[in-house]
């Protein structure tokens, strides 16, 4: 047999990609169990206060309605009494909206009823028909408002060596001394989820304490202990399916009140319920990217050192729920600063939690932090590039211990070359063509190389193909995919042998996907999974056929119906003898890292360079150049991969641009509530994001040498394009997004 | 869903009696207005009539000027070869909207009814005198970055979003209504009237009265036009501001000039005075930048919106550098 070529590194086609461009993939609203039943949601008018009245007859009298469940017919809920207690969930304090569960009003469209139909349309019509009365009570919806009630989160005020607490190296504030400093005030707006695909639940009750949830999330298994708990089940009862995600950059992370919702209704009416949300309800009911204030202080010597920074954040939550992220990490590890000084603060408004969005706080955090830079940079007359390579740290000046592996510099040169960066001028307004006026800037992104323990089961099929399960999900990365290549070169088979599933919480356990962590834990998992598939099979063979207890593990080879060794082709186990002795040989095995995180610090890097040509009259910004290059360890596919690194830098585009959801905190009520006043990025404000890899491997975070992508695509691409337009005009726009109303 | 009758008409009168059959009965054409405003609860007429299928689509040559039908698409018109020829500009405007699967549905007479974007009016919850007379302005207070700076009054500041409106009304056009009463002709700028006791009512038609057509005169707007829209992304989003800019260019002198402004007030804002202070002048810089600042007089901002008292000004002279280059 042809030894293959290896699959790791190729730009293998998705192995869905079909499924999805045809439509056979199944999203969870597209589940059409028999006597499904339709769920829509009622929403509060009012931020803040009681409900004193609900007036469900007409709903319930509406064709078709099964029942109108509100906080005063809802069942009771048994882990609603002990909810918000939970260890396994550091990043909040609180817990989820208890939907339904009493008559507090917490924010602007805060579930209040939802009605169930026979028809999607019934149900909707019927919701309309619901009438509530409020005694509100005066709300708070403004972060800036609510400065001087701001709290250190919990975790940091129980835990000082929190990373959410107060950080501290050399002299606190040291900045406000320096000689040549730059003090700055950043906003960005609250940004929201808005993947293609709704959020969506199927909840299917199939015993009084079996329940079976067709649902949109990030993980399984977080999603199937969230609600086993809120029902009081052992988590054996609670099936969690994802088959396919249509998208989610962290909404799907988290347990929502519609999840709740449509589990009670199908607990009522006794039959499963479908509920889909609006793209309307998706700006309050799922999370958001929270309105952050920043303020970064710097200071260095003329010779470019930076000797001092310091940085704080103020971020929103809401009233219920303590959600803290990672705004100020970049910061603390990224530039080789003597004196640094972060604080991180929370302010807990009359809003909806909020919850990661891609590149989560570490994105907030670098536009403030890279547009420092950037403004350094211009006081010391330096290039920022240069300015950057002065403050290059060989060691985590936080952690004062060594990288696991670091690029960054690789990346600048390849970055650099393939802009021009050469062609830009270090006086700003210098490059034009036309009415246009054009500039160049730099952003840096990094984002810690996570990696957590992950099962994966591998079983050898009659036919000769592979089975691997994980009960891992694929948001649209190109997860099994990767999954896939990763197997093909440990079991040595072509990846059109290999299948492997995900998105069921009953395969083998895995973390959710978040946090650029997948291929780093699941990577590993089902590598060895193959590795103890091949090594039992040859177990197995060596049964009939000693050569193969004496042989290499290397050696063992998959060939078409029977198992064999490299070099001696007539040695042969066909798999149906060894199936026959082992029943399934199935391995499930588990990966889990070391304490190599305890040694190294282990971090993924990535620096984006963008040109944008600004209209000297109306102030629009067009992005016309962007190379985003990445130090990511080991690339598994090249295209999913470079995939990847494009949605995010667009991701970036509209941070930059265009995205903010806006409250009139009049009534706390959004007026950005559809795609025609909140804006993302259509084609045409994309260029071709051109994407370079370092592609190093890191045998730290893993025997792949993978650090992880998601993230680092898009932080620091909003302080590239902020640069960008501050070369190309002068003007440093501290409160994002860029709109040309800033620019006029 | 709400419960309303749904007819389809296949002749103008038909359709007429069909609406002045029933309080609150409307017209759809294209739908991509009124089923939204539908959907949110906006609009809940008891009737709708079906008009797509009236013959009502045609785009013809008259003896001075162009006719088009009140159905004809949005794309149809920005694609037809005499409307390209006779009235780039409206051709432009119509491409500068929306994106291409809606003015594959939208119609002429839909676009220049369609109704405002102001949030306050979407959502059902808040103020709005539009919406619901008497319940105040949620925007005079509240958010108001698109609002207008022109011709607005304290019962509501909304803006026009019509793209393709803009042209119209700088190219002179006339509507073509037929009503219970039988035919009238309203100049394009009597069709939109401005908010003040009444912003409830968005014009000058009669109930049940059906826009037939609209006709353009032959001009000397042929090539010396642009429509310059900006926007918050590149497409596909409604205009901040955006000017129609026509030039009949002598050399360099400018013999005629028309100029329209949208995003700035309750209907699409012809700029008389500025039009007046380009004509006889050289088609400079300097003429352009006068002409806008007359265009601003009596602008007035309120609190997310005074950008447009710079964006403006701005926005014409690029239109009309742009106008007189082409
Ligand atoms: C996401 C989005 C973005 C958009 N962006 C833009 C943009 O950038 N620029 C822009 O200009 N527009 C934009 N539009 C609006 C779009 O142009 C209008 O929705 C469209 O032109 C309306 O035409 P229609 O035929 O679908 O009208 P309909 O929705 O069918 O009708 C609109 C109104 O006109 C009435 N009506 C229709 N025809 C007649 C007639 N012949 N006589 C009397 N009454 C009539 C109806 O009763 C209704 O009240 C956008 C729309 C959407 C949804």
């Amino acid at each position: 047999m042809k030894t293959q070529d290896k699959q790791i590194g190729a730009a293998l086609s998705r192995v869905d990609g079909h499924q999805k461009v045809t439509g056979a993939a199944t999203y969870s609203a597209e589940y059409p169990l028999p006597g499904l039943a339709y769920a829509v949601l009622v929403g509060s008018t009012i931020a803040k206060g009681r409900l004193t009245g609900l007036d469900t007859r007409a709903a319930e009298r509406a064709p078709g309605v099964l029942a109108v469940i509100t906080h005063l017919n809802s069942p009771k809920v048994p882990g609603f009494d002990t909810a918000g207690k939970d260890p396994s969930q550091p990043a909040t304090v609180g817990g989820p909206l208890k939907v339904f569960h009493d008559d507090k009003i917490r924010f602007n469209d805060q579930p209040i009823a939802v009605v169930v139909a026979d028809t999607f349309e019934r149900a909707r019509y019927a919701a309309r028909l619901v009438q509530a009365q409020y005694a509100p009570e005066k709300h708070q919806t403004n972060l800036e408002a609510s400065a001087p009630q701001a709290f250190l989160p919990t975790q940091a005020r129980k835990n000082p060596k929190s990373p959410m607490a107060d950080y501290q190296r050399g002299t606190a504030d040291a900045y406000q001394t320096g000689a040549l400093k730059v003090e700055g005030e950043y906003v960005i707006p609250t940004e929201v989820h808005h993947p293609m695909e709704l959020q969506a639940i199927t909840a299917h009750w199939e015993a009084p304490d079996r329940l079976t949830l067709y649902d949109k999330t990030q993980g399984t298994l977080a999603t199937r202990r969230d609600f086993a708990r809120e029902w009081n089940l052992p988590e054996a009862n609670v099936k969690v399916i994802a088959t396919f995600v249509g998208g989610a950059f962290g909404n799907a992370l988290h347990s929502w009140p519609h999840e709740s919702a449509a589990i009670i209704a199908a607990r009522v009416v006794n039959r499963p319920v479908k509920l889909v949300l609006t793209r309307e309800q998706m700006f309050t009911m799922v999370g958001y990217r929270p309105y952050t204030w920043q303020k970064i202080g710097m200071s260095a010597t003329a010779d470019g050192k930076i000797t001092a920074i310091t940085h704080e954040s103020l971020g929103q939550t809401s009233t219920y729920e303590e959600f803290t992220e990672s705004t100020l990490a970049q910061t603390r590890m990224m530039y080789a600063a003597p004196n640094l000084t972060t604080r991180y603060r929370l302010a807990a408004l009359d809003v909806g939690s909020p919850i990661w969005m891609r590149g989560p706080g570490e994105a907030t955090g670098a536009f403030a932090l890279e547009s420092a830079m950037d403004e350094m940079a211009y006081l010391l007359n330096l290039d920022p590039l240069e300015f950057r390579l002065r403050n290059y740290t060989d060691q985590d000046p936080e952690k004062n211990r060594p990288w696991s592996t670091k690029f960054l510099k690789e990346c600048y040169k390849l970055g650099a070359d393939r802009i021009g960066w050469s062609k830009r001028q270090l006086k700003p307004g210098s490059l034009r063509d036309g009415e246009w006026l054009i500039g160049y800037g730099m952003g840096v992104g990094t984002f810690g190389a996570h990696r957590g323990g992950a099962h994966a089961s591998a079983q050898l099929r009659p036919d000769g193909t592979v089975l691997l399960q994980c009960a891992t999900t694929d948001i649209g990365p190109g997860t099994g995919t990767a999954m896939t290549q990763i197997a093909a070169d440990a079991l040595g088979l072509p990846p059109a042998k290999i299948t492997f599933e995900l998105g069921h919480s009953d395969y083998p356990q895995a973390g959710t996907q978040g946090g650029s962590s997948t291929v780093n834990s699941v990577g590993p998992a089902v590598q060895e999974a193959c590795y103890a598939l091949k090594d039992k099979l040859r177990t197995l063979a060596g049964a009939s056929q000693p050569a193969f207890a004496a042989a290499k593990k290397e050696d063992v080879q998959l060939a078409d119906g029977y198992l064999t060794l490299a070099g001696a082709p007539a040695t042969r186990v066909p798999y149906k003898d060894l199936l026959k002795q082992a029943g399934d040989a199935a391995v499930v095995v588990e990966a889990k890292p070391g304490n190599e995180g305890q040694q190294y610090s282990m971090y993924s890097f990535s620096v984006h360079f963008a040109e944008v040509r600004v209209h000297e009259l109306t102030g629009e910004v067009r992005v016309s150049k962007l190379v985003s290059c990445a130090d990511a360890g080991t690339i598994i596919n090249q295209k999913t991969a470079a995939n990847q690194m494009k949605g995010g830098a667009v991701g970036g585009i509209g941070m930059a641009l265009m995205e903010h959801a806006v409250i009139d905190d009049r009534y706390g009520r959004y007026v950005t509530k559809d795609f025609a006043d909140y804006h993302v990025p259509v084609h045409a404000d994309a260029p071709a994001v051109e994407v370079l890899f370092v592609n190093q491997p890191d045998y730290h975070v893993n025997a792949l040498g993978t650090k992880g992508i998601g993230e680092i695509a898009t932080i620091g691409v909003a302080p590239a394009i902020a640069n960008a337009v501050f070369n190309a005009t002068g003007k440093r726009v501290r409160e994002l997004p860029i709109t040309p109303d800033k620019l006029v | 869903m709400n419960q309303f009758q749904y007819v389809r008409a296949t002749q103008p009168q038909a359709a007429i009696e069909a609406v002045a059959q029933t309080t609150d009965a409307k017209f759809i054409a294209g739908g991509t207005n009124l089923l939204d405003l539908m959907k949110r609860g906006v609009m809940t007429p008891q009737k709708l009539v079906d008009i797509n299928r009236l013959p009502l689509n045609k785009i013809e040559r008259m003896d001075n000027g162009l006719r088009i039908g009140a159905l004809a698409l949005n794309s149809a018109v920005a694609d037809d070869k005499l409307v390209r020829e006779r009235q780039p500009l409206l051709a432009l405007a119509l491409n500068a909207g929306a994106s291409g699967q809606l003015r594959n549905m939208a119609t002429v007479g839909g676009n220049m009814l369609q109704r405002t974007r102001c949030a306050y009016f979407y959502d059902v919850t808040m103020p709005c005198n539009k919406r619901a007379p008497g319940t105040g302005c949620g925007a005079l207070e509240g958010i108001n970055r698109m609002h207008a700076i022109f011709g607005f009054s304290d019962k509501c500041i909304a803006v026009h979003p019509s793209d393709m409106s803009v042209a119209l009304v700088a190219l002179d056009a006339t509507v073509l209504v037929r009503g219970p009463r039988g035919d009238r002709r309203l100049p394009f700028a009597e069709l939109h009237r401005l908010p003040g006791d009444a912003p409830e009512k968005d014009t000058n038609l009669e109930t049940n009265e059906l826009i037939t057509a609209v006709e353009i005169p032959d001009g000397p707007f042929t090539r010396h036009v642009h429509y310059q829209k900006v926007r918050e992304r590149a497409s596909y989003a409604f205009a901040l501001v955006s000017v129609a800019a026509a030039l009949d260019l002598e050399g360099t002198t400018i013999k005629g000039a028309r100029l329209a402004m949208g995003g700035v007030a309750h209907k699409p804002w012809r700029l008389a005075a500025a039009e007046q202070a380009l004509v006889g002048k050289p088609a400079t810089e300097a003429t352009f930048r006068q002409a806008a600042a007359v265009a601003m007089q009596g602008a007035k901002a309120f609190k997310h919106n005074a950008y447009k008292l710079k964006l403006g000004p701005n926005t014409i002279v690029q239109a009309l550098r742009t106008a007189a280059a082409a």
